[in-house]
Formats: structure tokens, C-alpha cells, sequence
């Protein structure tokens, strides 16, 4: 995988080049036979499903935390964020690892979904707004919608979604 | 560029000056008090010492005094780090051989005019 | 070049304080005759001073010149010690500690008190004090622009001194245009040269705008080994040669200007004050080095995982005992013992970066003993011992506060006025003990005084009026549970809030603060003959000693520290009030049960409590029984931080890492118990008392 977005990477430069526009590349991923993005600058890494530790009174959503390397990293399953009908998790159930800015600072997280599928380039012209018709994702989470072989990509904007505050605030609400 | 000693028992200033002078493309030696610097002198090969007056252990002016009683330390430039209360100190040190001071505080831009003064 | 002098700001600050807090230490032994504290005290203003207009704090820099000359006025022996210049000299560091502070801080100095001790430090220096020296400030004289004539005939020896004749003229030559004649006239035969002489001298004529003190700058080291001559340059002034260079030969008349003047030296010999006594360096000095917090903790986290190594290691031996030969297993055992030894001596040294003698802490209590014991008209004497304990620099920054408080609090109301101790056939002084030494891994840190002890009566009185404790409890309450009441929120047994040791905080906030780094306190008392407080602390927030227990498939950690006992639960102490609270009955105590299980929401094995554990355990001071499925092992684990990429979560205060890679939880005894609710708890517990009576 790694390998696949350095060869990425470095097509993005030509890209880069050769066009005007800024193209940016998107980690695509499936959820429940939807196709969402991220910006790869932010994927630190991807992994296989291994246990967590649970945290208490957490949104059920938040499974627990990680042990990466050394660093405590908390992991959200995205289908239940999403409320989207939860799976069991299988060996190729896939962990997105993902740095986020909040208050200024980088934080780690993790993501649970489905299968990553691509790595795809988006300029901006192809990227539309979001939507404020109902999808399923809370359009606050969504940074514009792309467009592949007539399925669409939501591109998410993570730093939206995974704020830590909005996990606790949500954690409250729940109890 | 030169190789300068900077002596002194204050941690910031110091800090200062060999940060300072070492941007400037200086090779910087730092040692804490007197005796310190007499060490490090006498490992040679130093165009320019800078020195603080008052320190614990070795003072500035007996190290001045000791520098010039060393052959290869006859003619170097050793210049006082001074404040201004104590004219009679800037006395002192040339008694004992200094070849002259700055008085503190200083900026590093005046801290470098004055070295390449004695530097040439 | 423009140098960010900034960056040296922090340094500049660190080493202030501790210059402060040594003028502090000194001043309040100074003896008279005792020279080399006064030199020390001087050097740290004279650092001070000199630092301070470099890196931007010059109303510092301008306060501390006249504490400098007042110091500099006491070493050359030109003033007398005396405690009324003490006392100045204290003030006089309170107020640079306050500037710094405030300029480090941004916040605003109290002006009016700065300006009281300076214009007290300026009447002392101005009333029995010699003339001031006079500013040796050149006389400006005009000259009209056009320029300078200079004659410069440096003494032979001026190269003696480092200065290069050749270098002034150099200088000179920055200024403007330089016309210049060397006088060869003093130049004796070859024979009779010294290379190391200078008999050269020089006529200059300096064209161009230049003022008189740019001119004497470049003169300005050497002025007093020189004859100087510098005049303006009159309009039609035409360059006069003294001398043509090439004249040298004809010249060489030997002798004439080859022995020096010897005379207008008084600059030179003039020794002020007597020699430097050299040696007998009184700084503590500790070979310490400044570092970045920031990059030790980084080298601390890289320990850990160390450690987590380690002990992932030892779990995969531990696996292989059942396959593997016998001697590779050996081997593995042999290795891992080394690299177990390897591993924890490299991170108790890496930990030792981080400790710094209790002395930091300690050093401010004879100043505020001092002022204190004045205020109160108290007659103390102060002594310590183990100063050099080490401990986390972190863990010494958040004691101080609560130290000073116990130390007050001491002064306050344990110690006695002296006509009290005569009466009751005591010392007129009191004595006060700060004491620190290692106790397995923690630091002990007492406070001991020879004062009137605790009054159980008043105490329970107090106790009994605050609602604390029933007439009943008082009567059958042991000596140590009364002293124990002393922290209990709300109490205070001063009879009077004095301006002392009544700041609004009580006893009950020294010890959550202890408690908050994982320490107790407590104290011991004997009426009329004093009390003791003793403090125990981890000598590190970074790793701590921990009781593994588990809830289901979960792993928590509980702090060994916080643990009292563990027990098996008897079904016939077991107390339901009120249909749900729960509480067990522990000896004559009434201990509400925290269900881990159910707080945490997790499924553990049973619901059944006499199936499971207890783990009696304090916090805040207060019991609690926490029920889990089974204790594991105890072992030190290193504290992970869960706001580094997440938040704080109730009732944890952080989390670990396991042997097998695993994160585990530590739970934070206090917030748990707090988190169950304790005034419900409470009635809970009371009512269980009276269910039991009836």
C-alpha cells in the first residue's frame, strides 16, 4: 500500500506540473458500498483490525484505544459513526491511521472501514459543494463530493469529524 | 575566520556571545570562569579571547594576567567584558594586560564591530 | 547580522532566579566579615545587571546597578553590614524577582514598591558615600568638520596588551579619508631593536565629518598608553610630514627615544581595593546542565519503550518454556535477566536527568521562616536536613505550594510564643525541622516542630460543630484518625483567620495536591510537644508502581499506592441501602462499593460480589471498595498520556502499555471515587451505620 501512494505521489508532481491546477490525491475507502476520501497527506498509515483496549463511556463508536508504536491512539469505527449498520470485523477489516490538527496541535486517530480502494487525483473542478440534501453523513463532515465512473466519493473533512471534544460531547449526550 | 574564547560564568550571556560570533562563521570556545579559560587556552591556537570580569574560581583580570605570562598569549587581543559601574576595573584590566572591553550591555551587532575591530 | 537575542531570554530568566534565590540564601547568614558571601552575593547582581540590558530588561538592568554598587561599596570594604542593609538587600531581590517575573510574565510590577526600595537604595548610597566617581565622559569639543590632526605615540609596550597600532589606524580609516606619517624618530639601531617593542608613532590627518567621540573610540583602549594629541583641522591646514618614511637609516640615533616614558601610568598602578582572593568558591556548585525539558522526556518515552520491550520479551520466554530446548532457553533467560538490568538502569539514569536536589525547594523557607516568625513575634529556628534528596523536577515544582502552606501552618499554629514556652517550660525558641530522605521509591519529606501539638479536644470539637463527625464518633476516635480530620474539607482550626495561613486554601487542598501526584500525607502529634507531617511522594510521574486487576476481558491498572488491602467479600458485611447503593462493612468501617463493571460499562464475570474481589482503596481521603473479577500481577508501568491524541477520560489518569502490546487504563482513584458520587455515598454509608444499630 505504502508503495502504491509514493508511485502516487510522484505522479501527482508531474500532474502538478504539467497542469495549472492544484490536483489533490484522495485515499479512497468503501463503507457499506459508499465510496468516501481522504486527503493522503493525511493517512499516516494503514493496518489490519487488531483489539482495543475500551474506554469508558465512550460513544460506542469510539471502539478504544491502540497501542501504535509506542503511542496511544484512539480508534472510531466509521460505520457506526455514520449509523450505518455495524459488521463483524474480519482479518481484512482495515484500520486508516490518520493525523488530524486540532487546537493547534497534531493528533492521531484511527479509522475502521471497510476496504481501501484507491488512490485517485481530484482537481478542484472536479470536487462539487456538499450537499445539504440528506445523505447519510452528516454533511458538516464532508468537504465536497467527486465523482468516479458515475459512483460518487464523499470527500470527508476529518478534522470535522474526529474533533475530540465532539467524541466527548457526544458521550454525554448519550449517558 | 578566528578562533575566539568567550569566558564567562553567566549561561545567557555567554549563550549570547557564542551564538552570536559563531554566526558570524567564528570557531567558539566557552569555558565558565578563569581557570576554565586557562585550560582551554593553553590547548592553543586562539586569535581572540573575550572575558567577563567578575567570576567564581579564576577572576578576569588574574586570567588576563595569567594569559599574558604565556608566550603564545603575549600579543592575542583579550578583551574585558565590563559594565560601565566600574571604570576602575577597565583600569585594571589593562594593568594586567587586556587590550580593551566592551561594556555591557551590548548588542551582538556591537559585540561584532568591536571583534572585527581587534580581529583586522 | 541580526542576532534574535530572544532565544537566550529563558536561560537569562533560569539562571536569574537561582542567582536571586542565592543573594536570597546568602543574605540571610551574611556575617560581617565574611567575603566571599558577599562576592557571590555581588556576582549574581552583577550578572544580573549585565544580562538584563542585553536581553531587553532594562528597567531590571537600571534597578539592580544601584543594589550593585551598594554590594560592590560592601566587598571593597567601603561599607559596613548591617541588618537595616540586609533587610534593603532582601527587598531590593524581592522587587528584581518581581520585575523579572513580571516581564516574563507581561504582567504589571507593583511600581509604587519598586520606586519605595529604589529611592531607599539611592538615599543609602548617597548619604555616607564619597563623591560618585565622575563620568569619565570626553569633553566634547566641537571641531568644525572638516576633519582631525592626530598625533599617536603609543608607548613601546602597547603591543604587550594585544592592541595593533596598525589596527587603530585601521579604524580610522572606517571614518573617513586617512592621510598618515610615520615618525621613525625614536627607532634605535638593529642591534638594539626589541620586535616586541613599539617605537614607531604617527601624525594622522583624518578628513570628513567625523565627530570627536567616534575619534576617541578607536583611542578609547588605548588612551592611557599613549601620548594623543587631537586637534580639528583647521580650513587651510596643509598636511605637515614630521618625518618622511624613507628617512629610517639617518635616524636610528640609538638611545634617544628608545627608553620609555616611564611615568603617566597612574592609570596602571592604581590597585583598587585590595587583590582578588582567589579560591574558596562558595557556589554550590552542582556540575548541572540546563536542558530542554521537552528533549528528556523525549529520551524518557524512548525508555519506556525500553521497557515495554522488555517486557514483551520476557512474556515470549516465559511462552517458550513449554517447547525449545533446554539450553536455548537458557540463553533467552540469561539474555533477557541482562537486558532486563541493562533496561532499568538506563532508565533510572535517564530519570536522574530530571531530579534536582530537595534543596530548590527548601531554600526558600529561611526567608519566609525569617520574615515570618518576625511578623508573628515568634522566636524559631529553622534547620534541614537532606537537602540533597533528589526528586522530579515537575514533582518539586507542584510541592512547593503546599510545602509553604504546612510550613506556615507550622509557624502559625503548632509553634508557641516564647512567653508560652517559658510557661510551659520549653525553650523561648521554637524549632522547626525540614527533613528529606529516600524511602524505597518514594521521597520522604517531614516537617517537624517542638510547638503545642494538635488539640484533640479543640479538634473535635471543631469536627463535631463542621458536622464532620457525630458526639459518638468523638468520643471512640483514635489519636491518628483526629489528626486525620485536620484534612477534611471545610476544616480549619485557627480561631481567627490571620493573614497567615488563612489564604482561603485549607488542608484539605494541601492534600489533594499531594495526593494529586501520587503521594500522601499525614500527620503525628503530641499535645504540647509538637507534631510531625509526613509527605511521601514518587520520586517521578513518569512510571509508577502498579496492581493489575481485571474486569471481564478488560485490564486496569490501580495505583499501588492508593491500595490498602484486597479481600474477599463476606456475604453476611454486605449492606444494600435504599434498594441499590451498596456497602461493605470492613472492620467498624462502612466502605461503598465502586461495581469497576458497571462505572467503566464493560461485562466482567459476575455480578455476584462475594464471587469477585475487593480492593480497598483511598483516595482523598476517603475508602472505598472497588469490586473486579480478579487481581493479575503488580508491576511498574511507564504513564501514557491519553490527551496526547485523545482527551481526558473520568475516572483514569492515563494509560499503559502491556507486555503483550496491549493498552491497559490506570485508573484514578479520587476521580473514581468522586465520580461515584460521595455526599450521596455518605448518606448512603450513615444510614447503613444507623440500619445496623436499629
Amino acid at each position: 500500500m505504502t508503495q502504491v501512494i509514493k508511485q502516487e505521489q510522484s505522479l501527482r508532481e508531474t500532474a502538478g506540473k504539467a497542469g495549472d491546477s492544484q490536483v489533490n490525491q484522495y485515499l479512497t475507502f468503501s463503507l457499506a458500498d459508499e465510496y468516501y476520501g481522504v486527503d493522503i497527506l493525511r493517512v499516516q498509515e494503514i493496518k489490519g483490525w487488531t483489539p482495543v483496549t475500551q474506554i469508558p463511556n465512550a460513544p460506542a463508536y469510539l471502539k478504544g484505544v491502540l497501542n501504535l508504536r509506542g503511542v496511544i491512539v484512539p480508534i472510531v469505527d466509521l460505520r457506526m459513526r455514520f449509523n450505518l449498520e455495524s459488521v463483524e470485523y474480519t482479518p481484512t477489516t482495515v484500520v486508516i491511521v490518520l493525523s488530524l490538527m486540532h487546537e493547534d496541535r497534531e493528533r492521531t486517530f484511527g479509522i475502521v472501514v471497510d476496504a481501501v480502494s484507491d488512490v485517485l487525483n481530484f482537481a478542484p473542478e472536479d470536487i462539487r459543494p456538499k450537499p445539504d440534501f440528506g445523505t447519510v453523513v452528516d454533511a458538516d463532515f464532508i468537504s465536497g463530493l467527486a465523482t468516479l465512473d458515475k459512483s460518487m466519493v464523499m470527500l470527508l473533512d476529518i478534522d470535522r469529524l474526529l474533533r475530540p471534544e465532539e467524541l466527548s460531547a457526544i458521550s454525554r449526550a448519550t449517558e | 575566520m578566528a578562533k575566539i574564547l568567550a569566558v564567562d560564568d553567566s549561561t545567557s550571556l555567554r549563550q549570547m556571545v557564542v551564538f552570536t560570533l559563531k554566526e558570524a562563521g567564528h570557531d567558539v570556545l566557552e569555558a565558565t570562569d578563569g581557570r576554565d579559560a586557562l585550560t582551554k587556552a593553553k590547548g592553543g591556537g586562539v586569535d581572540l579571547v573575550l572575558s567577563d570580569v567578575n567570576m567564581p574560581g579564576m577572576d578576569g583580570i588574574s586570567l588576563v594576567r595569567e594569559l599574558r605570562s604565556l608566550p603564545s598569549y603575549k600579543f592575542t587581543p583579550i578583551l574585558m567584558l565590563t559594565t560601565e559601574s566600574s571604570p576602575e576595573k577597565k583600569q585594571e584590566g589593562k594593568a594586567a594586560g587586556a587590550t580593551g572591553w566592551i561594556v555591557k550591555p551590548f548588542s551582538p551587532d556591537q559585540l561584532l564591530s568591536t571583534v572585527k575591530r581587534v580581529l583586522g | 547580522m541580526s542576532i534574535d537575542v530572544s532565544q537566550f531570554v529563558q536561560t537569562f530568566l533560569d539562571e536569574s532566579f537561582e542567582g536571586l534565590d542565592a543573594m536570597e540564601s546568602q543574605l540571610l547568614e551574611l556575617q560581617a566579615d565574611d567575603v566571599e558571601a558577599i562576592n557571590t552575593i555581588f556576582r549574581a547582581a552583577h550578572s544580573i545587571k549585565g544580562g538584563a540590558g542585553t536581553f531587553g530588561f532594562g528597567p531590571v538592568g537600571e534597578f539592580t546597578h544601584g543594589v550593585e554598587t551598594l554590594l560592590d561599596e560592601m566587598r571593597g570594604g567601603r561599607r559596613a553590614v548591617s541588618p537595616e542593609l540586609v533587610k534593603l538587600l532582601l527587598e531590593a531581590v524581592d522587587c528584581m524577582r518581581e520585575m523579572l517575573v513580571a516581564a516574563r510574565d507581561g504582567v504589571e510590577v507593583d511600581a509604587q514598591r519598586i520606586a519605595t526600595v529604589r529611592s531607599a537604595i539611592d538615599a543609602s548610597l548617597n548619604e555616607e558615600n564619597t563623591a560618585p566617581m565622575p563620568e569619565q565622559t570626553a569633553v566634547s569639543t566641537g571641531g568644525n568638520g572638516a576633519g582631525w590632526h592626530i598625533r599617536f605615540a603609543p608607548e613601546p609596550d602597547v603591543m604587550r596588551t594585544g592592541n595593533d597600532p596598525l589596527r587603530i589606524l585601521a579604524a580610522l580609516e572606517e571614518l573617513g579619508s586617512v592621510q598618515v606619517t610615520c615618525d621613525l624618530a625614536r627607532l634605535p639601531s638593529l642591534e638594539e631593536l626589541d620586535p616586541e617593542d613599539c617605537l614607531l608613532s604617527w601624525d594622522i590627518r583624518l578628513e570628513g565629518p567625523v565627530g570627536r567621540e567616534a575619534v576617541n573610540e578607536v583611542f578609547e583602549w588605548v588612551e592611557d598608553q599613549c601620548e594623543l594629541r587631537i586637534e580639528p583641522l583647521s580650513g587651510g591646514e596643509v598636511a605637515a610630514p614630521v618625518q618622511s618614511s624613507t628617512a629610517v637609516a639617518q635616524h636610528a640615533s640609538a638611545g634617544s627615544g628608545v627608553n620609555p616614558p616611564a611615568q603617566t601610568r597612574s592609570g596602571f598602578d592604581r590597585r583598587s581595593g585590595g587583590d582578588r582572593r582567589g579560591a574558596g568558591d562558595r557556589r554550590a556548585d552542582t556540575g548541572s546542565i540546563r536542558v530542554n525539558t521537552d528533549k528528556i522526556d523525549a529520551l524518557i518515552n524512548m525508555v519506556g519503550e525500553l521497557v515495554i520491550t522488555q517486557s514483551m520479551l520476557g512474556q515470549i520466554g516465559n511462552e517458550l518454556v513449554q517447547g525449545g530446548s533446554q539450553v536455548q532457553l537458557e540463553k533467552l533467560r540469561d539474555g533477557l535477566t541482562s537486558l532486563e538490568r541493562n533496561t532499568r538502569e538506563l532508565q533510572e539514569s535517564v530519570m536522574r536527568i530530571r531530579m534536582l536536589p530537595i534543596s530548590f525547594a527548601f531554600n526558600r523557607f529561611p526567608r519566609l521562616v525569617h520574615d515570618l516568625s518576625a511578623q508573628l513575634g515568634k522566636q524559631v529556628e529553622l534547620s534541614m536536613s537532606g537537602e540533597n534528596t533528589e526528586l522530579d523536577k515537575t514533582v518539586m515544582e507542584k510541592i512547593g505550594d503546599p510545602l509553604v502552606h504546612l510550613v506556615r501552618n507550622a509557624l502559625d499554629h503548632g509553634l508557641e510564643v516564647p512567653e508560652v514556652r517559658l510557661a510551659a517550660g520549653k525553650p523561648a525558641t521554637g524549632h522547626l525541622l525540614l527533613n528529606a530522605y529516600h524511602q524505597g521509591g518514594n521521597i520522604v519529606i517531614e516537617i517537624i516542630d517542638d510547638g503545642a501539638g494538635i488539640n484533640r479536644e479543640k479538634v473535635l470539637k471543631k469536627a463535631i460543630e463542621r458536622g464532620l463527625i457525630s458526639e459518638a464518633d468523638a468520643a471512640a476516635m483514635p489519636d491518628e484518625r483526629v489528626c486525620d480530620l485536620i484534612f477534611q474539607p471545610g476544616f480549619s482550626t485557627a480561631e481567627t483567620v490571620s493573614d497567615v495561613s488563612g489564604r482561603g486554601v485549607g488542608m484539605d487542598v494541601v492534600r489533594r495536591n499531594i495526593q494529586d501526584l501520587g503521594g500522601s500525607v499525614e500527620i503525628t502529634s503530641r499535645q504540647g510537644q509538637g507534631s510531625r507531617i509526613t509527605i511521601r511522594l514518587p520520586l517521578t510521574l513518569a512510571i509508577l508502581d502498579g496492581q493489575l486487576v481485571r474486569v471481564g476481558e478488560q485490564i486496569y491498572i490501580i495505583p499501588l499506592v492508593s491500595i490498602i488491602e484486597s479481600l474477599q467479600a463476606m456475604p453476611e458485611s454486605l449492606n444494600v441501602v435504599a434498594g441499590m447503593a451498596e456497602v461493605y462493612r470492613l472492620r467498624d468501617e462502612y466502605l461503598s462499593v465502586i461495581r469497576l463493571h458497571r462505572v467503566f460499562g464493560v461485562r466482567g464475570d459476575t455480578e455476584d460480589l462475594t464471587k469477585g474481589l475487593l480492593v480497598v482503596v483511598e483516595g482523598d481521603g476517603q475508602r472505598a471498595a472497588v469490586f473486579v473479577d480478579e487481581l493479575l500481577g503488580q508491576q511498574q508501568v511507564v504513564i501514557k498520556s491519553l490527551e496526547t491524541n485523545f482527551r481526558r477520560v473520568e475516572g483514569t489518569s492515563g494509560a499503559t502499555i502491556l507486555g503483550d502490546g496491549s493498552v491497559a487504563l490506570i485508573m484514578d482513584i479520587p476521580g473514581l471515587i468522586r465520580m461515584t458520587n460521595p455526599p450521596a455515598q455518605d448518606a448512603v454509608r450513615k444510614r447503613a451505620q444507623i440500619e445496623e444499630a436499629v
